[in-house]
């Protein structure tokens, strides 16, 4: 991986004239005969080439060969994704002698490539299936030594690496962005395979389950562990209520599964196509959010005030605690500053305990009864269920997490098209939630959310303007000071782990300046996560599901968690105020140092 | 950090190591190289304390390990013999050579005997093609080694 070009240091480069495929292009000094023949329209198939432009995030290892070109005057065929333009150079994309080199890789490739397509969990969204099919591969003409690699199942993610044509996007995903080394090429020759460290299973590595290497895998080597069928039985009993909440992120995506363009917004249309599969009551995860607010804004003002008024021992920054891959990664890798994050649970596991405490007495059920499912844009949630301080005697709060693409999975098998269902809103009490709660789902929304609400509690003060556009936006690393009627606050806001670490490190060296911090584990936030349908790197896409979650704020009545009227009712009736005992019982959680838990066998 | 095994003073060395190549993590060759030649192969638990040292992943560090052929996880013998498969030695029987050892030490290649004393590994080119096939046991050098030969190297060691 590598930083790509600023447009300001491509100025300065001089221009190439080159053909490709009959057509002129000029392009600058160090373009890729990939890149440059992208800009003619011309989209070279590629199996390993990724490039998220907007993150800075460009893998071209030129090893699955699939890009190949001919450049006239060489001997061999070109990798064209790591190939760079040269003056007068004359390419051809597709000449016979291309197109027979493509599809002999091809051919190579599946013949150490299992056969179970029909059944495989990426069926209908693989890139080596589109890719053979494309290239009109119709039999095999190599046999020869296939991998037999024993299924890793962990909580979040299977890896079968059968299933692996050595793409390495993981490694890049996992190692240069993400910097949480779960993973590496091992071995040598036939045997190398992506594995963590002594090919021990995932569950045993640093993994933090973020998904990122999920969402860039081109095969069905890396999945998600899908509970889809758990949820169809669950549904059909009808001893059991089943309640859904839904992450802010999904109603930004689902969409796409469904040929919508992205940023389409389909909550409405969510709502009534969980209604049709039988839940019983259709819930918002957006409501946690805004109880996460009150919990976690509560705590960022409590630990501010015990600073202005002199505490040495009172830990800040305060880092926003509502993302389960971003919680694995310190608990991984800083467990040392465990104690610095708010002790507030994620949205998700708020939502659960609040519905199987307060929800279930009025509803007049048991809570062995209740089964709380979540629809979440993230692979990481589906481990932070499991977790056994989220567990009442061994029943979970939150039974068990899907990702957006196995609802849109679920909503297919059940006849329906999304693009035609009609709108209906949540269900009360816990449907209902303000802009705030929304906009949990991009990087910056969670921390401006936050803000929203301890300006006001702080300062007594309403906000002339909710909106604090200084927290938002696609960069990495951001930083903002927004001030609290005299009081400057300084903000952090990191996403994608890799920025996350160098806010962290930061911190452990006594350098960081800032009073809060928001981490969202994911390139995006959860707009990005790994349960989302497949972006194929394109950032674009993610930037459309941002604005459809600002959208979406901008549309509401209320903007602010505090002014939600369930949230209020939800503190008057059951929990008091916010951090009372009771809140810190069922919202609050503490941390663990993983570090000793990698075992060696 | 994973459950360390290892005595103490191990440890320590190994901090001293990484530490005279300025714990770079781009050293990390080197430093396997100068770990093998202390402890004589490298465990997980050492690969782990290197990794640390580093500041690179555990996975990388196996990465590396599993990749060049040199490096080895399972302890190797007092004589480690090594059998040239490069093109030359190939061509002039290295593998009947290998064969023989394998046969009369009762070991495969990457192992090492019972009772601790040999270990049989493959390796490509010494530099030595002129004397093809050749053997190495430690830092000694046999060349034009046959089949026959074999019993007699080996009994040189088992006195």
């Amino acid at each position: 991986m590598r930083l790509a070009f600023s447009k300001e240091d491509l100025k300065m480069e001089k221009m190439i004239k080159l053909t490709i495929d009959n057509k002129q292009i000029e392009v600058p000094q160090g373009t890729t005969i990939y890149e440059a023949a992208k800009q003619l329209g011309i989209e070279i198939p590629t199996l390993c080439y990724m490039h998220l432009g907007d993150m800075g995030i460009e893998h071209k290892p030129g090893g699955c060969r699939i890009c190949v070109v001919e450049v006239e005057g060489r001997r061999n065929l070109a990798p064209s994704c790591n190939s760079k333009c040269e003056e007068g150079m004359v390419i051809h994309t597709h000449n016979m002698r291309v197109l027979n080199a493509r599809k002999t890789v091809m051919e190579l490739m599946l013949s150490d490539h299992p056969f179970d397509c029909l059944v495989c969990a990426k069926s209908g969204n693989c890139d080596l299936q589109t890719m053979a099919h494309q290239f009109g591969v119709r039999e095999l003409h190599y046999k020869g030594e296939q991998s037999t690699y024993k299924v890793d199942y962990s909580p979040s993610i299977i890896r079968d690496m059968d299933k692996c044509i050595m793409c390495r996007r993981c490694e890049t995903m996992c190692n240069d962005v993400q910097t949480v080394g779960a993973l590496s090429a091992v071995n040598r020759g036939f045997e190398s395979v992506v594995a963590p460290a002594f090919e021990m299973d995932l569950e045993k590595s640093t993994c933090t389950y973020c998904g990122q290497c999920v969402a860039v895998c081109p095969t069905g080597a890396l999945t998600e562990k899908d509970h889809t069928n758990q949820l169809i039985r669950d549904l059909a009993d009808p001893k059991k209520t089943v309640v859904v909440q839904t992450a802010p992120a999904v109603r930004a995506a689902l969409g796409e599964e469904f040929g919508m363009e992205a940023g389409t917004l389909v909550t409405g249309k969510m709502v009534s196509a969980l209604r049709q599969l039988g839940f019983d009551k259709v819930f918002d995860t957006d409501f946690a959010a805004d109880l996460t607010i009150m919990e976690e804004g509560t705590e960022l003002l409590e630990r501010l005030q015990k600073h202005l008024d002199g505490d040495k021992d009172v830990k800040l920054p305060i880092l926003t605690s509502c993302c389960p891959g971003w919680v694995n990664f310190f608990e991984h890798h800083f467990p040392e500053m465990k104690d610095i994050p708010s002790t507030a649970r994620s949205p998700q596991q708020m939502f659960g305990p609040i519905a199987k405490n307060y929800l279930a007495k009025q509803m007049g059920i048991n809570r062995e009864d209740m089964i709380v499912v979540s629809i979440m844009p993230c692979l990481a949630k589906k481990y932070e269920c499991q977790r056994d301080e989220f567990k009442v005697d061994g029943d979970p709060d939150v039974n068990y997490s899907i990702s957006t693409r196995e609802l849109a999975n679920l909503i297919k098998q059940a006849n329906m098209d999304l693009s035609i269902m009609p709108d209906e809103d949540f269900d009360n009490p816990l449907g209902e939630s303000t802009g705030a709660g929304v906009i949990f789902g991009a990087t910056g929304g969670v921390i401006e959310a936050a803000a929203r609400t301890a300006y006001e509690v702080y300062t007594g003060k309403t906000l002339e303007k909710v909106d604090f556009e200084a927290l938002r936006g696609m960069d990495g690393i951001r930083s903002a000071t927004v001030d609290f009627d005299g009081l400057p606050i300084n903000i952090g806001i990191a996403h994608g782990l890799g920025n996350a670490r160098k806010l962290l490190e930061d911190i452990r060296d006594g350098k960081s300046e800032y009073h809060a911090i928001e981490i969202m584990a994911c390139p995006g936030g959860c707009i990005g996560g790994g349960g989302q349908p497949l972006h194929h790197g394109d950032s674009s896409i993610l930037k459309k599901r941002a604005a459809a979650l600002y959208r979406e704020d901008e549309g509401k009545a209320i903007r602010k968690s505090h002014e939600n009227p369930y949230i209020i009712k939800l503190y008057e009736e059951f929990l008091g105020k916010p951090c009372s005992e009771l809140s810190h019982k069922l919202l609050h959680t503490h941390y663990f140092d993983k570090s000793n838990e990698i075992e060696i066998e | 950090m994973a459950k360390i095994k290892l005595a103490k003073s191990k440890v320590d060395k190994l901090v001293e190591i990484c530490k005279s190549f300025n714990n770079e993590g781009s050293e990390l060759i080197n430093v396997l190289h100068k770990a093998q030649e202390t402890f004589g192969y490298l465990p997980a638990e050492v690969q782990e304390i290197i990794a640390r040292e580093l500041n690179v992943s555990v996975a990388h560090v196996y990465g590396v390990v599993t990749f060049y052929s040199f490096f080895s996880m399972v302890p190797k013998g007092e004589f480690p013999i090594s059998i040239c498969m490069g093109t030359a030695c190939y061509v002039r029987g290295a593998e009947k050579v290998l064969e023989e050892f394998k046969r009369q030490l009762n070991v495969p290649v990457g192992e090492t005997t019972e009772d601790g004393k040999f270990s049989i590994s493959c390796l490509r080119c010494v530099g030595a093609c002129g004397l093809a096939p050749v053997v190495t046991i430690g830092e000694r050098v046999y060349g034009r080694v046959a089949a026959g030969d074999v019993a007699d190297i080996i009994k040189e060691y088992q006195s």
